[in-house]
């Protein structure tokens, strides 16, 4: 992984509230930070080769257009084959999100955690029922876990 | 009733403002948004529209929050430390914790989930120690327990996320 340094922590801290809708927005963006708008292409590009910006791309609001049913799926997999089974479950196209994350015993037994989005509850538990077939034979448990509010949602921010 | 009316009525507005060209635009720029001098002239001259078309579209699909931004996706723990941490409080408090929660700076997205852990927060920081000074400053004030869980492994390809604009 590449070392960001100052400049490229300003270009993200800058852009993370959006690319103004401009016709030049990387050119308002330099402009802000004192730097030109090649400097701050280049930089994306290269923070883009090395994985530090993993797209560029419009972030739609999944509820707003009709995701109203958004489960987390959490699911008790055998460590020794999460990976594998992770890889998996993280190319269904319905699945936003995938991740190992640890377990605490005993409250909470589950490690592998994949965001779901439906546009009615038979859709969400016919997209829970390919992700059980998916991992057939491996699962100790699982739950869905529905959120009911969002109480704060803001874009990456870097102290 | 007339509350009800009224949100159907703004919903119907909302599907007649979906045109082709919004939709083209929530699910063919997900990702390589153009890194160029007018990203939204090439986008375009891709779509044989007018860079003004281009604008104002994207501008009704902020104005009605159809989309929350366009810009870079940074993937989990790339800059900073961040985990998600989960917590389980009486649903009388819940909102009177998850007040106090959000006005933390470290932290970013809150949900409340229909859980015993009903509390789900991401908190994101320079480094490991000063992500625990947040969660151990988050149970100190709210005097609830804080499970955390950061990311060990990411599995997906982040491409985007395939909409299905059929009936929006």
């Amino acid at each position: 992984m590449i070392t960001l340094d100052v400049t490229d922590l300003a270009i993200m801290r800058a852009t993370q509230a959006g690319l103004p809708l401009t016709p030049k927005p990387y050119q308002q963006i330099a402009g802000q930070l004192g730097l030109t708008a090649e400097e701050v292409m280049t930089r994306m590009t290269a923070m883009q080769e090395h994985g530090i910006i993993r797209r560029i791309g419009a972030v739609p609001n999944h509820y707003k257009l009709g995701y109203r049913y958004n489960g987390m799926t959490v699911w008790n997999v055998p460590d020794e084959i999460i990976d594998e089974l992770g890889q998996k479950v993280g190319q269904l196209d319905f699945v936003s999100h995938c991740y190992h994350r640890p377990r605490h015993l005993p409250e909470w037994p589950y490690n592998l955690f994949a965001m779901v989005h439906g546009k009615s509850q038979e859709e969400v538990d016919n997209q829970i029922q390919q992700i059980a077939e998916l991992l057939d034979g491996c699962v100790q448990g699982y739950d869905v876990l529905y959120s009911t509010k969002i109480l704060k949602k803001t874009g990456f921010r870097s102290r | 009733m007339v509350s009800f009316l009224a949100r159907g009525h703004t919903k119907q507005v909302y599907k007649r403002m979906l045109t082709p060209l919004h939709k083209q635009l929530l699910n063919d720029f997900q990702r390589d948004f153009p890194l160029s001098s007018r990203p939204y002239q090439d986008i375009a001259i891709t779509l044989g529209v007018s860079e003004d078309k281009v604008l104002s579209a994207l501008t009704e699909l902020y104005d009605n929050n159809f989309i929350s931004r366009i810009g870079p996706i940074i993937p989990p723990n790339h800059i900073g430390v961040s985990t998600l941490a989960a917590m389980a409080v009486p649903e009388q408090q819940l909102q009177a914790v998850a007040d106090k929660i959000s006005a933390y700076p470290e932290v970013n997205h809150n949900y409340e989930r229909e859980h015993t852990f009903n509390l789900w927060f991401v908190a994101i920081a320079s480094d490991a120690g000063h992500l625990q000074a947040v969660l151990d400053a988050i149970e100190l004030e709210t005097g609830y327990k804080t499970m955390s869980m950061p990311l060990l492994n990411d599995f997906f390809i982040d491409l985007g996320f395939k909409l299905d604009l059929h009936n929006a």
